[in-house]
């Protein structure tokens, strides 16, 4: 809006509104499993800082958060607690998918113990390749999962 | 009449360093007894090397030390090339050494700056990554990876080193000394930080021999044992640096040690760039182009000085391009074992203290 003087106004919807809101204020759960974790500890800090995208408050309880980052490989012992866990978040709520063995095995496809991608387990919103994927790709995913809620009535 | 509570903390917990599942058997707030349950990241990766070619094992390794890639390498390379008898020339060695010590740095700086986040100190964490940012630059520059780089392979390294490097690594050490102290004084400086360290998790150093422990809580409890000293691999006998012993076999100790041993990392670096000589990085029969079709021979067992301690690979051939049986003896495990010991008597929040201070990493632990 430019700076007229004005008073601006902007007639929307109610749920624009609120998707508006909600994107901007995404609260992930720290869900740190295995090597991703460090890169999404990364994108947390100084360096790539993922407060500019409102999304700096990791949050410790399933309860309090609405984005779940599953950063690193889930097996088959972990699946069940994924899945839990996912259960206890409040609805809205988001999941991104971070690395390949979240998503299809990764190097780990061969072996006996890895779930197969996470998207077999819990729905799958959004999801970032890399091995592990770098905090700019992991930032990329989450603007990417912003563009997604704002869409959420138009679809 | 005794009361007791069970308590479990994980497998998803913010404090406790990866994926473990501990249950505390309390009195009031007392720690009875804890058990600890494993495997939530087991992701087969001793299986899965029997299937690989040797090259392409090197990813299993660089994700099992998650924070300390290069140690995981090397220790794999140290072994590989026992059995194929490939070894890597002089310039390659000095390389990996410099690596190792800077990703040594990497790994410590995670483990103050989750440390400081168990004890309820923000601001560490955002000091220790970002100079965690300035090596994985350097780490970029060299093998195009951050965390997980790949970089070292069978009788050499993957990319030689440039000027720029050399003086990234050169810039890098000269700004780092004075951020390290800086970051030292902010712990130190911390009453709450002493209180909440010192006087918890004491490991006798009896106790210490009995469990197998190595690395930095070893060392905290009086014993001078370090892999680099006792066993030189690389040219760690052409470099001159200290194995820091501490008394206090406690909490506090363990971290007094791991910073000093940090500037004797840095020491070690210094020394390592002064004596790096030209020539080849690689040697010829491990190039790329006869990288798939290396066969080994034989059994060997290395051991180098990780993050966490003493980590060894074990590995065996029948003369065919993969591995019969690989098998890692991982630190975390030994010193995550000793935990139902020492924790006994402490209070669920020292817990949590004495979990961050003796670093496991799960991805060791369960490989």
């Amino acid at each position: 809006m430019m700076k007229t003087g004005e008073l601006g106004v902007k007639t929307t919807t109610l749920e624009k509104a609120l998707e508006w809101g909600r994107s901007n204020s995404l609260w992930p759960l720290t869900m740190g499993l295995a090597c991703c974790a460090i890169e999404m500890m990364a994108m947390q800090a100084s360096d790539v800082d993922i407060s500019r995208f409102g999304s700096e408050i990791f949050r410790n309880s399933p309860r309090q958060s609405d984005l779940m980052i599953v950063a690193g490989t889930t097996n088959k012992r972990m699946a069940p607690r994924v899945k839990r866990i996912y259960e206890e978040m409040p609805y809205p709520k988001y999941v991104i998918a971070m690395g390949v063995c979240v998503i299809q095995g990764g190097p780990y496809v061969d072996g006996y113990s890895v779930v197969m991608g996470v998207d077999k387990v819990i729905p799958v919103d959004v999801y970032v390749p890399g091995c592990p994927p770098t905090p700019q790709a992991l930032t990329y995913g989450i603007i990417t999962l912003q563009k997604k809620i704002r869409n959420e009535t138009d679809r | 009449m005794p009361h007791y509570t069970e308590l479990n903390i994980g497998p998803v917990h913010p404090s406790i360093h990866g994926i473990f599942n501990f249950k505390l058997i309390l009195n009031e707030e007392i720690i009875q007894d804890v058990k600890v349950t494993l495997g939530f990241l087991h992701r087969n990766a001793e299986k899965l090397s029997e299937l690989n070619l040797y090259a392409d094992n090197i990813i299993f390794f660089d994700r099992m030390n998650y924070i300390d890639a290069m140690n995981m390498e090397l220790c794999y390379l140290m072994s590989v090339e026992k059995i194929t008898g490939i070894e890597p020339p002089e310039r390659a060695q000095w390389i990996r050494m410099i690596m190792v010590e800077l990703n040594r740095l990497a790994a410590r700086l995670v483990g103050m700056g989750s440390l400081g986040l168990d004890l309820g100190m923000l601001t560490p964490f955002f000091h220790a990554f970002k100079e965690r940012e300035k090596i994985q630059r350097i780490f970029t520059e060299a093998s195009g990876g951050r965390q997980e780089v790949n970089y070292f392979s069978i009788g050499g390294v993957y990319q030689d080193f440039t000027e720029k490097i050399i003086n990234d690594i050169r810039n890098f050490i000269d700004q780092f000394k004075k951020n390290l102290e800086d970051m030292y004084n902010m712990f130190i400086h911390s009453e709450i930080f002493w209180q909440r360290n010192q006087g918890i998790g004491i490991i006798e150093p009896e106790l210490a021999f009995d469990y197998g422990v190595t690395g930095p809580a070893i060392r905290a409890s009086g014993i001078p044992y370090d892999v680099r000293k006792d066993a030189p691999y690389l040219f760690y006998d052409k470099v001159n640096f200290d194995i820091p012993i501490s008394h206090q076999k406690d909490n506090f100790g363990r971290f007094m040690i791991k910073v000093e041993e940090m500037r004797q990392s840095i020491r070690i670096i210094e020394q390592s760039l002064d004596k790096i000589n030209d020539g080849p990085f690689f040697n010829p029969q491990g190039k790329k182009s006869l990288m798939l079709r290396i066969k080994g021979n034989g059994e060997a067992f290395s051991r180098v000085e990780s993050d966490a301690g003493e980590f060894g690979v074990y590995v065996k051939g029948d003369n065919t391009t993969k591995p019969y049986r690989v098998h890692a003896r991982s630190p975390g495990l030994r010193n995550l074992s000793l935990l139902p010991v020492i924790s006994k008597g402490l209070m669920i929040a020292d817990f949590i203290a004495v979990v961050g201070g003796l670093d496991p990493v799960v991805g060791e632990v369960d490989r």
